[in-house]
Parts: C-alpha cells; structure tokens; sequence
C-alpha cells in the first residue's frame, strides 16, 4: 500500500502539471516554437521516434563507453595509489588538476587530436575524462579505510600484498567505490551532452546534437522530445548503477539494509 | 635452557607523536600459561601486546621465543570482522590467507565456531550476530589455525557483565582443552583474577612491571571459585600492586629518558614467589 503511494503521488503531480502546462498553452494561445504543449511534445516524439531511438542509442554507447574506461582506468589508479604511497603523491595533484580544469574547456583540443573521423571516440574520451576523477577519489578513500586491525590480522598471517588487497581491502572500498561509480555514471552522461554540443555542427549523432539541430530549425516540440529522451537516459544510468549497489550490498552494509522497527 | 615459550626483556617503545609507552618491561611465560596483563587505561599493555604478536617493532628491548615464533591468534578489543562475510568465511580468513584448501579450511572453520557455540550460525554476518556471539567468531577466528600462543587485548571490555561471565568460561575451557600458552590484557582486577594463573602488574605510562602475581592455579580452585574467598584474596593482591605502583606525576618527565633505552632491568615491587 506504501509503495503504491509512494507512485501514485508522483504521477498525479506529473499530470497536473502537463494538465496545467496543456491549458495555459491552448488558453494564452503561446506559439509551438516559443513553447509547444505537451500532446505536440508527444507527436513530434512518435513522429521522429526511429531517428530520435537511435540517437538516444548513440548517446547511451558513447557515455557507457566513456564510462567503462574511466571506470577501469580510476580503480586501476587507486588501486596504485593504495600500493605505493610514493605514485600517490606523485600522481594524485595531476588528478585533481584534471578534475578541475573545466572539460569543456579541453574538448575542442581532444576533438581535433582524436579527428572528427572518430568523432564516436573523442566524445567518449571527453566523457570518461569528466566522470574518471569521482570513482578515483572513493576508491582510493574506500582502499584507505580499511579496518587497521583487519590490515594487522592479515599481517599476522602473513599475507601478501595481493591477498590482502582481494581479501580485504577491496570488500571494504565496495561501497565508497560504488558511491563514486554512481556519481560518475551520471556526470559521464553531463560530459557526453557538453562533448556533443562543442562537436557542433554534422558530426555527432546524440541526441544532445538533436537539441542544437532541433533548436535552430525551430522545432521546439522536437527538441523537448529529445530533451525528455536525455533525461531518461540519465534516469536509466542512475537506476542501473543504484540497482547494482543494491545488489552488492544488500547482504551487510547500512546503507542498503532496511531499519526493521 | 628452561622450557619458556616467550621472553621479553627490556621493552621500550616511544610513538613519534613523543609519547613513551613503554619504558622497560621484562616478563617470561612458560608454556600452558595463562597469564594476564594488567594496568591502568595508557599504560602501554596493548602496545606491549602488539610488539609481541610482530605488529609493531619496539625501540629497544627483545622478544624472544623458546622454541621459535609458535602460531600465534590474536583477538582485538573490538570483534574485528569483516561485515561483508559470513561467520563461516570470516572463521576461515587465517586458512584462505595460508592457502589451506577451501573443503578443509570450511571443516575447520565450521568446526572452530561449533566450539563456541555458534553452531548454525555458519552464514551469519556480523550485523545480524549480538556483541557477545560476534567477539565469539572472533576468539573462532583466532583459533582456527591451531595456534600456540593466544593474545588478547581487552576483549571483553565492551561486553555486558553476563556475557563476559560466559565468555570468560569458555575461555578457560579452550584453554585446558588446547594446551594454550594465553597473554591476556585487561583493565580489570576481578577478570584477571578470575582468568588467570599469574598476574602482570604495570605501572602507569610509561609502562613497565610493577608486580608479578602469582595466583592459585586453576585446577586447584573449587567450581564456585568466583564466589569464593580466596578470589576476594586474589582481589586484594592485585588491587594492592595495583595502588602502590608510582602514580602520574611521579615519573620523570620523558624528555628526560634517554631515547626511550631501558634504564634498568630491574623491575619495582616484584614480588613473584
């Protein structure tokens, strides 16, 4: 029953609105270029539907790509920093320049030194660059909060380095890596649109080009069905990687356990 | 050569924040041992605990083992377990890092934890188990790879009055029936005697002996040994050493201490038989 109101609030909020945003359109008589409602909304979206479908698709490839690199590349690092404390200060000021040097700013460099030829690639370089630094810095935080007596016992037993890191001390960053996984799934998907947008004109495929395109035709009905198509996007990433943790964690952390009263 | 199983002499340790832990310790146990390490919070028995299981090297003084370094569990004042394991796996942690095959390192695990009474609980985690049955995984846990030398630090200090009585029992029991030779650290008279057959007094930081206790042996004490008389008598034995060891204040400042280098080897109010 709680669940069920849990839906059912939302979704009446969700229709009032495109109820209210349906009327004020119709009644105040606004043009469909300033702000189309909702029912044009709808038919620009079954009307585009297969080239709208396969940009959401090229949008989802490129940000998982992305992903899944920096993903590899980000544990890969912290990982190494957890190993030796040396590459860890010498590396990590890199990364956090990485991090806060806008992307933006880079992306037309990596566009031309990737070529628009590969146009696929550079975007999910840009991607993965923008989301790589948050899963860097929970998986090393997670690495380094390990148990110190959980690190003493495997000392006592002698334990190499190798056993410790897959015995314990992966266990123990599950869940700040899982928190940085998720952080940089949905910012991946934000660096993907920004890499589309600074590719401009012909080359990408995504639906954040269809927004650019859609905006300087006019066709505002279009463009919201894009938009509302990326927003779905990041719903999906944001379930997926939620759903994952769940997953991993139900079984013994606090965060994923439900409060029996 | 006598047929001692740890000799420690002269133990020193200074932390690098300055503060000296140890000045000077000396102390043997024999094997079969159950020897209890006492003395107020800061005094540096749990560092001395851990100098000795080779977890941290001390600034001066030797650990020396009769018969080589024995295998050695080591329980830790919290239960220690990994949250993401069941008990079973968590019992097992000492086998999989010694590579014993997975079917006997779960025999032996299952079996470690049917000994402290936590028979069915094999897929537990940790959240769902009691403090009392989670410090019991760990005593499992440190026993399952059959070691020589049992140490504890404060194990049972988080635990309510009952369960600590229990526990305490159970320990005797895997005591006698191991042959373990066990170095117990505590904050508390009554558990110390009530445990042990010796009783190391120490001062307070920077720690050093102040008493060496020797007390009825176990199997000379009647069954209601915990309400008996002569446990007051231990009591007020331990308490006594306990009292008239130099309080703060007493000590010179550690500046003064050379480099943290023992001073003497003898050790004050020793009074062992």
């Amino acid at each position: 029953m709680k669940r069920l109101l849990d839906i059912m609030f939302p979704l009446a909020v969700a229709l009032a609105v495109l109820g209210l945003w349906q009327w004020i359109v119709a009644a105040k008589q606004i043009p469909p270029y300033i702000l189309p409602a909702p029912s044009a909304i709808g038919a620009a979206l079954i009307q585009n539907w297969s080239s709208l479908a396969a940009s959401m698709l090229a949008t989802i490839t490129v940000t998982l790509e992305g992903f899944a690199g920096a993903a590899l590349a980000a544990i890969a690092l912290a990982i190494l920093f957890s190993q030796s404390r040396l590459a860890e200060r010498a590396l990590y000021p890199y990364a956090v320049i990485l991090q806060v040097t806008p992307m933006v700013a880079i992306a037309p460099l990596i566009l031309i030194w990737v070529g628009f030829e590969h146009i696929d690639r550079a975007l999910a370089l840009i991607a993965g660059m923008i989301a790589f630094f948050p899963i860097l810095s929970n998986a090393a935080q997670g690495l380094k909060s390990t148990d110190f007596n959980l690190l003493d016992l495997t000392r006592l037993y002698g334990a190499s380095r190798w056993q410790t890191l897959i015995k314990v001390q992966m266990p123990s960053a599950l869940p700040a890596l899982l928190t940085g996984l998720k952080i940089g799934g949905v910012i991946a998907l934000i660096g993907e649109v920004t890499a589309e947008f600074a590719a401009g004109s012909g080359t990408a495929s995504g639906l954040a080009w269809r927004i650019v395109e859609s905006g300087n035709r006019l066709e505002i009905a279009t463009l919201f069905a894009a938009l509302s198509l990326l927003a779905l996007t990041g719903i999906l990433f944001f379930a997926a990687l939620s759903l994952l943790e769940w997953a991993l964690l139900r079984r013994w952390h606090e965060s994923a356990i439900k409060k029996e009263t | 050569m006598t047929n001692f199983m740890l000799d420690v002499t002269h133990l020193a340790k200074r932390f690098a924040n300055g503060v000296e832990a140890l000045a000077d310790l000396s102390f043997t146990l024999n094997g079969g041992d159950f020897v209890s390490l006492l003395g107020p919070s800061g005094c540096g028995k749990s560092t001395a605990l851990r100098i000795v299981a080779g977890l941290a090297p001390p600034d001066g003084g030797t650990v020396a083992f009769g018969a080589g370094k024995p295998e050695t569990g080591f329980v830790f004042q919290e239960p220690t377990l990994m949250p993401w394991a069941g008990a079973l796996a968590n019992v097992r942690l000492p086998l999989d890092l010694k590579h014993v095959p997975r079917g006997e390192a779960n025999d032996r695990a299952a079996a470690a934890l049917a000994r402290v009474g936590l028979a069915g609980f094999e897929r537990a985690r940790p959240r769902e188990l009691s403090g009392g049955m989670k410090m019991r995984v760990s005593i499992a846990r440190a026993l399952v790879a059959r070691p020589k030398l049992l140490l504890l630090d404060e194990p049972f200090a988080a635990l309510d009055e009952i369960t600590r009585a229990a526990l305490n029992d159970d320990l005797l029991r895997l005591w006698r029936e191991d042959g373990l030779t066990v170095l117990f650290v505590t904050h508390s008279v009554a558990e110390s005697c009530f445990l042990s057959e010796r009783v190391l007094v120490m001062t307070p930081r920077p720690g050093r002996l102040a008493a060496d206790i020797a007390l009825p042996r176990q199997s000379q004490r009647a069954p209601g040994f915990r309400l008996s008389p002569q446990f007051l008598e231990c009591q007020a034995k331990v308490s006594d050493a306990l009292g008239s060891s130099p309080v703060h204040g007493g000590e010179p400042a550690p500046d003064l201490i050379g480099g943290g280098l023992p001073r003497s080897g003898k050790t004050e109010g020793a009074n062992a038989p």
